[in-house]
C-alpha cells in the first residue's frame, strides 16, 4: 500500500489512514503539519479496490468501527478521530 | 462527476440547496463556512463517484445496498445532533452549537462496526388488520406518513423513498 510521506521531526512511525473527503481527517493532517512531525499517510477511499480491504484490516486492528481518521502512533497507541488534545499530548514529551 | 470536474460554483449551489432544506426541516449546517463547504464539496464527490451522497467522513466501497443507512443525511445524524450538538462530520449542528452555548467536541462513530452491520435489526411491525394504510417511517427524521406507499422525498428531511421502512 502506498502512503504518501510528510517530512519533520522523528517521533517514531507515525501513520495516518484518512479519506480524502473527511474534513476531520484534513484537520488531523494540518495539526500533525503544524507540530513538524514526520509521518505517513493515505486516502483509503483512493486506494484501488484490492488494497482497500487491506487497509480497513490494518485500522480495524486499532478501531474495530473502522472509522477515519485513525493514527496510529509508532505502534503502540492509536488515536481515533480529531482528538486534538490526545493529538498533540502524544508527541509532547 | 470525477473530483477534479467539481467547480467553486457547484459547491455554492449544493451549499445553498443543503442550507435551505437544512432550514426548512429545522436543521442547520455549521457555522464554520469553509469547512462544512468542504464536507459539501466531499458529497458532490461521493455522489459522482458512488451514485449517492454517501457521507464524506465516512468510508465506502459504492455499494449502495451496504450504505443506505449513511446516505447524506445518515440514519445517525438526530440521535448525534441530540447527544453530541453535531452529526458526525459536524455538517449538521444544533441551535446550542450554533449560538455558542455548547462547544464542538469529537463525535464517536455510532455506526455499528462491520461485523453487526449485517444483522441490522428491522424495526418490528405491528400487524393491525383494521389499518387501511400501511404507516412509513423515515430512518432519517422519524417522520411518519399513513399511505400506500413511501413519498419520494421526506418532507421533513428530504431523505429519498428508499430511506423509509414499513412502521405499522
Amino acid at each position: 500500500m502506498k502512503m504518501e510521506h510528510v517530512d519533520g521531526k522523528n517521533e517514531g512511525k507515525v501513520v495516518l489512514f484518512a479519506l480524502s473527503t473527511c474534513g476531520w481527517c484534513s484537520k488531523t493532517k494540518e495539526l500533525l503539519k503544524e507540530l513538524g512531525i514526520a509521518f505517513d499517510f493515505v486516502y483509503v477511499d483512493l486506494l484501488p479496490t484490492e488494497e482497500m480491504d487491506d487497509a480497513i484490516g490494518l485500522i480495524e486492528k486499532w478501531n474495530p468501527a473502522g472509522s477515519f481518521p485513525t493514527l496510529i502512533v509508532d505502534d503502540r497507541k492509536a488515536v481515533i478521530g480529531f482528538r486534538e488534545e490526545e493529538i498533540r499530548g502524544a508527541f509532547s514529551k | 462527476m470525477n473530483a477534479g470536474d467539481i467547480s467553486q460554483d457547484d459547491v455554492e449551489r449544493k451549499y445553498q440547496v443543503l442550507d435551505r432544506e437544512a432550514g426548512e426541516g429545522g436543521y442547520h449546517l455549521g457555522p464554520d463556512n469553509e469547512f462544512t463547504k468542504k464536507l459539501v464539496r466531499g458529497l458532490l464527490i461521493n455522489e459522482g463517484r458512488y451514485g449517492y451522497p454517501a457521507c464524506p467522513c465516512r468510508f465506502s466501497r459504492g455499494i449502495k445496498a451496504e450504505d443506505l443507512d449513511i446516505i447524506c443525511p445518515c440514519d445517525y445524524r438526530d440521535p448525534d445532533l441530540d447527544q453530541y450538538g453535531a452529526c458526525y462530520c459536524a455538517l449538521y449542528v444544533s441551535d446550542a452549537i450554533l449560538s455558542n452555548k455548547q462547544s464542538l467536541s469529537p463525535v464517536p462513530e455510532r455506526r455499528p462496526p462491520r461485523c453487526e452491520r449485517n444483522s441490522r435489526k428491522t424495526i418490528h411491525t405491528t400487524q393491525t388488520g383494521s389499518l387501511s394504510y400501511p404507516v412509513w417511517r423515515c430512518r432519517v427524521c422519524g417522520y411518519l406518513c399513513a399511505r400506500d406507499e413511501a413519498p419520494l422525498v421526506c418532507p421533513v428531511c428530504k431523505a429519498k423513498k428508499d430511506r423509509f421502512e414499513r412502521f405499522m
